[in-house]
């Protein structure tokens, strides 16, 4: 009887330090994001969408010659107590890169615990890849040596957006309606200064803010919208409070157009519906039917990959992020945290939509953005360019403009600290 | 006065939702002592019931099958788990609840995903109802104030008009001698608690395709059927339907308000009105609106 125990322990201990083995030759990412909850779905997408990319990457040979690169979930439920403790235990398991992207109050926290880490820990610095939290603070007046952002940040958005609404001029009274934490309240400045510089005869009707996701019934904001006499709509509402605002204006049979940030993936679309067609417009770096799309076949890829989770391809940042981590590893010759930053820093990259910029002073990608509306997909009825239709919902991105990297691009006041 | 005549139907229609939520959780508490966490967890059951059932075989028959799936689950839950913890107190049951919603909200993880499903307004009730100066008003919205009050009007029926009815009022103060005339106790807590579910799962119905049908929806209103419970008087039905049509038109016109003090507006404020509401009945009329019982 005690034999064979012996035996399978011996055994589980020689296939454990094998696996130890192999796993100190693997460089870990960990995935600070929030994997319970309502925002669940969010963190699964980019979850997904990295392992997708992390994976090719290793199918080619890995970095330095065969070691490859693996991303771990930390679930912090986008609350920015929970992901200190999430570091924490990063930290504890010698896990030398983070990656987050899903609200920037988590982004703000990481960046000041991955700042006081790193002072104090030399030799075993934190690398923080940002790929979606947007507040312009980080890349500006709080700007860190160790924070890298692949996202065009709000105003950079907020530039390019108006710089098409400026150009379209049945604009007339434009409302504005955002999340109140501190991604809103950048959404709600930029759309009031940028338009008030492009645009002076615009007149800006109304501006709310309402709780983080924690709205309902958007019938009484939508009443307000309509009592203003607004053609136009700005906002930098996601996830539900998206979709519900929308729904609520197609019921009350409001007619604007939406101005968006991100109605454009992670449910959205689906629980929008047909409502949405030709209503809906969205500012973002990439979208399925792109003209001159490299990434097209990586896109369908993704999607023939999960097909049965119906997950589009949605963050072509992340590709190119992890293109240009990769890359930095090889240059650096190094997978050590401060080697790879720099090696980062102002590293120009051909992107799958065009050369890309991490811009040396600021950690900010400077990329090229569209102006997308969303449309009845081919298959419905829609326009030809409309071909790749959104989760299924029949609703497919057209393109209006595509703004060059250098329209969005913005000072910084950036005065960052080199080690 | 569009503007206000368009919120003041909102807020009744939202109340009247609110209220769907609320009357289960006050009905199950009044009789059976239970604060109930896992209510507002049948409700997106409910919501998840019909978009299957109506993808399968339209909305109407999912308005009927789904409450029932719901309530037969109810059923399940008070028969083979309330029960059993009961005899350890009311703490035990509230632990029961508590756990019971998150395994629900896992449970509809695996079965449906994490993303929205796709579960829409029917056709014949999709346009508008009415249309006030220029503001179209939904017949869907219509639709769930009919459904509402067409609830509240037969819980009252049942309650007062039917021998089930008189037997669980009797029960309500005493078990004991109701029982001893005879009646089955236990089943009646089993259908009550059943019914409550149901209820919750029929808010679910109406609610799911009004909003959005995804595994968060629990969560966003979870809190507020509580306040609703709280501010109306625990147990209380009546309670329950004035507090809902109170925080409905509340939150409705706050929106409106642009003004305010120290930066913040009461329109940024709004959704956080009801627990203020909640706090001040708390400490000046702890009973509620029209609770009966002290504290």
């Amino acid at each position: 009887m005690r034999f064979p125990h012996f035996r399978s322990i011996a055994l589980g201990g020689a296939v454990a330090l094998l696996s130890f083995g192999v796993q100190a030759q693997t460089i870990k990412i960990a995935y600070i994001d929030p994997l319970s909850g309502p925002f669940a779905n969010v963190g699964e997408q980019g979850l997904a969408e990295f392992r997708f990319a992390l994976d090719r990457i290793n199918a080619k040979g890995g970095v330095l010659g065969g070691r490859k690169l693996e991303v771990i979930g930390f679930d912090n439920k986008v609350s920015p107590q929970e992901a200190l403790n999430q570091l924490k235990r990063v930290i504890d398991q010698g896990i030398r890169y983070i990656t987050q992207g899903n609200s920037s109050a988590v982004a703000g926290a990481l960046i000041d615990a991955v700042n006081r880490h790193n002072e104090r820990n030399p030799g075993k610095e934190i690398l923080y890849l940002n790929y979606a939290a947007v507040d312009p603070a980080y890349t500006n007046d709080k700007c860190s040596f160790w924070h890298f952002r692949f996202d065009a940040n709000a105003d950079m958005k907020m530039e390019s957006l108006t710089t098409w609404m400026a150009g379209n001029k049945n604009i007339k009274k434009v409302y504005l309606i955002n999340q109140d934490y501190s991604f809103g309240h950048a959404v709600k400045k930029a759309g009031r200064d940028y338009l008030a510089r492009k645009r002076p005869d615009v007149q800006i009707v109304g501006d709310d803010l309402h709780p983080l996701g924690k709205v309902t019934d958007f019938a009484p904001y939508v009443a307000k919208i309509k009592a203003s006499g607004a053609d136009s709509v700005i906002t930098g509402n996601w996830g539900n409070d998206m979709s519900l605002l929308v729904k609520a204006g197609r019921d009350a049979g409001l007619n604007v157009d939406w101005y968006t940030y991100y109605a454009g993936g992670l449910g959205t679309p689906t629980a929008m519906g047909e409502a949405a067609a030709g209503k809906v417009k969205i500012i973002a770096e990439y979208h399925s039917n792109v003209a001159n799309n490299k990434a097209a076949k990586w896109d369908a890829d993704f999607r023939k990959a999960h097909e049965k989770q119906k997950l589009d391809f949605y963050f072509l940042r992340g590709k190119i992020m992890w293109e240009m981590f990769a890359k930095a590893i090889n240059e650096a010759k190094s997978a050590e945290p401060k080697a790879v930053a720099l090696a980062l820093e102002g590293m120009r990259h051909e992107g799958d939509l065009g050369e890309v910029e991490m811009r040396k002073q600021d950690h900010q990608l400077i990329q090229p953005l569209y102006v997308f509306t969303l449309q009845k997909s081919a298959a419905k009825g829609g326009p030809k360019e409309a071909k790749l239709d959104m989760e299924g919902s029949g609703l497919a991105p057209v393109t209006d403009a595509r703004l060059e990297a250098y329209t969005s691009a913005q000072p910084t006041s950036c005065n960052m600290k080199r080690p | 006065m569009e503007f206000v005549l368009v919120q003041i139907l909102n807020g009744i229609s939202y109340g009247l939702l609110l209220f769907m939520l609320s009357s289960g959780l006050t009905l199950v508490f009044s009789l059976m002592g239970v604060l109930n966490f896992a209510h507002a967890s049948f409700y997106m059951l409910g919501a998840y019931f019909a978009y299957q059932v109506s993808a399968k075989i339209g909305f109407w028959p999912a308005l009927v099958i789904a409450p029932v799936l719901v309530g037969t689950i109810g059923m399940l839950v008070e028969r083979w788990g309330l029960r059993t913890v009961h005899r350890y107190g009311h703490v035990a049951e509230l632990l029961f609840t508590f756990g019971l919603a998150y395994l629900i909200e896992e449970a509809v993880h695996l079965v449906w995903g994490r993303v929205a499903v796709e579960y829409r307004v029917p056709p014949d009730l999709d346009g508008p109802l009415f249309t006030i100066f220029t503001s179209q008003y939904p017949i869907y919205r219509g639709f769930m104030m009919l459904v509402a009050v067409a609830m509240l009007v037969s819980i009252w029926l049942a309650l007062t008009r039917t021998r089930i009815g008189l037997v669980i009022q009797a029960a309500l103060t005493h078990p004991q001698t109701v029982e001893a005339l005879g009646h089955n106790v236990p089943r009646v807590f089993m259908l009550v608690f059943g019914g409550g579910a149901a209820l919750a799962g029929l808010a679910g119905v109406i609610g799911g395709n009004a909003f959005v049908t995804e595994p968060g929806m629990a969560a966003a209103v979870g809190p507020i059927i509580f306040v609703i419970v709280v501010v109306g008087g625990m147990g209380s039905l009546a309670g329950a339907f004035i507090a809902s049509i109170l925080i409905g038109c509340m939150q409705t016109f706050a929106v409106a308000l642009d003004w305010g003090f120290a930066g913040i507006t009461i329109s940024q404020a709004a959704p956080v009105l009801p627990y203020l509401l909640m706090v001040l009945l708390l400490i000046f009329r702890p009973r509620g609106l029209m609770g009966t019982r002290e504290g």
